[in-house]
C-alpha cells in the first residue's frame, strides 16, 4: 500500500518547538533523539541527569505539561508544542530556591547528589498530585527515583517538609492526577 | 539505536495506513524506546498516535459497561473514579505497575503489548549476529538459554522447550479476570478480541507470536462488563520489594458473594505464563462454595497441581496458590 497524499510524511530530522522552563525553544534533530539527550546535548540543560537511560532510575525526571515523566523514555519529537520544566526551572528568577529544593538542603537529603535533580522534580509533582500525605505514601509515590546512596529517610523527610510548606491540594491521595501548569515558583 | 522517520497520525486510519508501510505505532514509548535501544526492533518509521482521541474513561449510561480508551495512561486508569468503583482490580493493577513517572506516559493500550522481562531476551544487541546467547524470540531457531539458566522467573504453564517467558503486565491480569474485550482496528476494519484470549502461550503461538493482534492492527480501547463480581474485584501483586518491581506472581479475582457463600468467581494469575492464566475449572468448582480460606486454598492448591515449574522454581506454584487464595479473601473483604 502506498501512502495517500493527505498523510503526513515522516521526518528523519523533525523540527521540534517547545517551551523549556518558560522559554520558547526550536531544535531540528534526528528523530531518534530522546528528550533527555536533547536537553543535555543540544540545549545545555545538564541539570537533568542520565542514569540508566532505560526508565529505571528516575534521574532524568522532568515535568511535561506539569506531569512528571522519564525524559529518557520520551522522544524529543513528541514534546512538540508542549511545556517542559527541568530542575533549572524550579528556582525563582532571583535565585530563590523552590520550597522542595530548600527542604532537600535542610534535611540533608542527598549524598553524591546525582539522583537529586530527578528527586527534586519528582517531589514537586508528588506533592502537587496529593501523594505526600504520609511517609508510606511518599515512599510509594517517590519509588520511581532510586538513590544508590540510600538517602531515602532524608528524602522522605524533605518531601514531608516541603509538602507542609506548600500545602496539600484538594482531592488528596485518591484524587485524579491533574495535569497542571508548569512548576509553581517559590 | 537506528534513526527512523517520525510522523504524527491524525486518525486511526492514517496510523494504520502508515503501519501498512512499515511504521510502528508509538504512544507513551516507555517500551518502544527500550526495544529500539536493545535492538529488539529497528523500525524504519514511527507513527505517533498519542494525539488521537482515545484516552476517555467512561461508564455507560446503563451502568453495565465500563470503557477505557487505549491511550488512557496507567495513572489515569488507576485514579479514575469509574474504574476504582466498578473495576477496582484494574485500578489496583494499573497503580502497582512501574513507577509514577512511567505511569504518566505508559498507556493501557501499550501496556498489554509489553514483552517479557526475561533478561536473556532483553540482551542489548543490534542485529542477529550480535546476540550473546540463544533466544528464540530474538533469533528464531537459536535456542532458549533461560530454559537451562539459573533464572527464577520462568513460566509455570503453557511453556515449551523453545521459550519459557512470561507476560509481565499487571493490568492484563485484571483485564482477563474482568472478561474485558479489546476493540482493535486494522486495515480490514474493527473487531473485538476477548482479553483472556488476546495473548498466546508458547504452545499456542510458539516463541515468536505472543498475541492475536494481526500486523498493522492497533488497540482502540477496552470494554469491561460491569457486574457484581467486577465491582468486588481485587488484585494482589507479590514481588521482592514493596514497590516499583515486576511480579513474582500476581492474581486478579472478581468475586460476587453473599452470606459467606461464593456466587460467582473469576480468577486470573499473572507472571506464570505468556498470557494471563485463567482458572476456569476452579472458578466453576468454587461457585456455590463457602467463602472461607480453607475451602479456597484447597481449590487453588488443586489448580496449581497442573503447573510445570522448572528446576529450582518449585516454590512458585505454592506462591501462586497462596496469592490466588489471598486475592479471593481480599475481594471478599476478609483480609486486606
Amino acid at each position: 500500500m502506498t501512502t495517500r497524499p493527505h498523510d503526513h510524511p515522516g521526518e528523519a530530522m523533525p523540527a521540534t518547538r517547545f517551551v523549556l522552563n518558560g522559554t520558547d525553544r526550536a531544535v531540528t534533530h534526528e528523530a531518534r533523539v530522546t528528550l533527555l539527550d536533547l536537553l543535555r546535548e543540544r540545549l545545555g540543560a545538564t541539570g537533568t541527569k542520565k542514569g540508566c537511560a532505560e526508565g529505571a532510575c528516575g534521574a532524568c525526571t522532568v515535568l511535561l505539561d506539569g506531569e512528571r515523566v522519564n525524559a529518557c523514555m520520551v522522544l524529543a519529537a513528541a514534546v512538540h508544542g508542549r511545556e517542559v520544566t527541568t530542575v533549572e526551572g524550579l528556582a525563582a528568577a532571583d535565585g530563590t530556591l523552590h520550597a522542595v529544593q530548600r527542604a532537600f538542603v535542610e534535611q540533608d537529603a542527598l549524598q553524591c547528589g546525582y539522583c537529586t535533580p530527578g528527586q527534586v522534580v519528582s517531589a514537586v509533582a508528588c506533592i502537587r498530585e496529593g501523594h505526600a500525605g504520609s511517609e508510606v505514601e511518599i515512599a510509594e509515590w517517590m519509588s520511581g527515583n532510586l538513590c544508590r546512596c540510600a538517602a531515602y529517610p532524608q528524602i522522605v523527610a524533605a518531601v514531608q517538609q516541603a509538602a507542609a510548606e506548600l500545602g496539600t491540594p484538594q482531592g488528596g491521595a485518591s484524587g485524579a492526577v491533574q495535569s497542571t501548569a508548569p512548576a509553581a515558583r517559590a | 539505536m537506528e534513526n527512523f522517520t517520525y510522523a504524527r497520525a491524525d486518525s486511526p486510519e492514517a496510523a494504520i495506513r502508515a503501519a501498512a508501510d512499515g511504521a510502528v505505532f508509538a504512544a507513551g514509548t516507555t517500551e518502544l524506546v527500550n526495544w529500539m535501544r536493545l535492538g529488539i526492533v529497528a523500525p524504519p518509521a514511527l507513527t505517533d498516535i498519542s494525539g488521537l482521541d482515545l484516552a476517555a474513561i467512561a461508564l455507560a449510561d446503563d451502568g453495565a459497561t465500563l470503557t477505557v480508551g487505549a491511550l488512557a495512561t496507567l495513572n489515569a486508569v488507576g485514579t479514575a473514579p469509574p474504574v476504582r468503583t466498578h473495576a477496582p482490580a484494574l485500578a489496583e493493577a494499573a497503580l502497582k505497575a512501574a513507577s509514577p513517572q512511567l505511569r504518566n506516559r505508559a498507556t493501557l493500550g501499550g501496556n498489554v503489548l509489553q514483552r517479557t522481562r526475561c533478561p536473556y531476551f532483553r540482551a542489548e544487541a543490534a542485529g542477529e549476529g550480535r546476540m550473546p546467547w540463544p533466544c528464540n524470540k530474538r533469533v528464531a531457531g537459536s535456542g532458549c538459554v533461560a530454559r537451562e539458566a539459573p533464572f527464577d522467573r520462568a513460566a509455570l504453564f503453557g511453556w515449551t522447550d523453545d521459550c519459557v517467558a512470561t507476560q509481565p503486565s499487571d493490568p492484563v491480569v485484571a483485564l482477563a479476570a474482568l472478561d474485558a474485550v479489546a476493540r482493535v482496528q486494522g486495515p480490514d476494519g474493527i473487531r473485538e478480541v476477548a482479553m483472556r484470549d488476546f495473548h498466546l502461550d508458547q504452545q499456542e503461538g510458539g516463541a515468536a507470536t505472543e498475541t492475536r493482534l494481526a500486523p498493522g492492527e492497533m488497540i482502540l480501547g477496552y470494554r469491561i462488563p460491569v457486574d457484581a463480581a467486577a465491582r468486588g474485584s481485587a488484585y494482589l501483586k507479590v514481588r521482592e520489594r514493596e514497590s516499583y518491581e515486576y511480579a513474582m506472581v500476581s492474581a486478579a479475582v472478581c468475586l460476587d458473594h453473599a452470606d459467606g457463600t461464593i456466587r460467582a468467581l473469576r480468577i486470573a494469575l499473572g507472571s506464570v505464563a505468556q498470557k494471563p492464566w485463567r482458572l476456569p475449572q476452579t472458578e466453576a468448582a468454587l461457585a456455590g462454595a463457602a467463602l472461607d480460606e480453607e475451602t479456597v486454598q484447597a481449590a487453588m492448591d488443586a489448580a496449581l497441581r497442573d503447573a510445570r515449574p522448572l528446576p529450582g522454581q518449585g516454590w512458585k506454584p505454592r506462591l501462586a496458590a497462596n496469592a490466588a487464595t489471598r486475592a479471593v479473601m481480599m475481594a471478599g473483604g476478609i483480609v486486606r
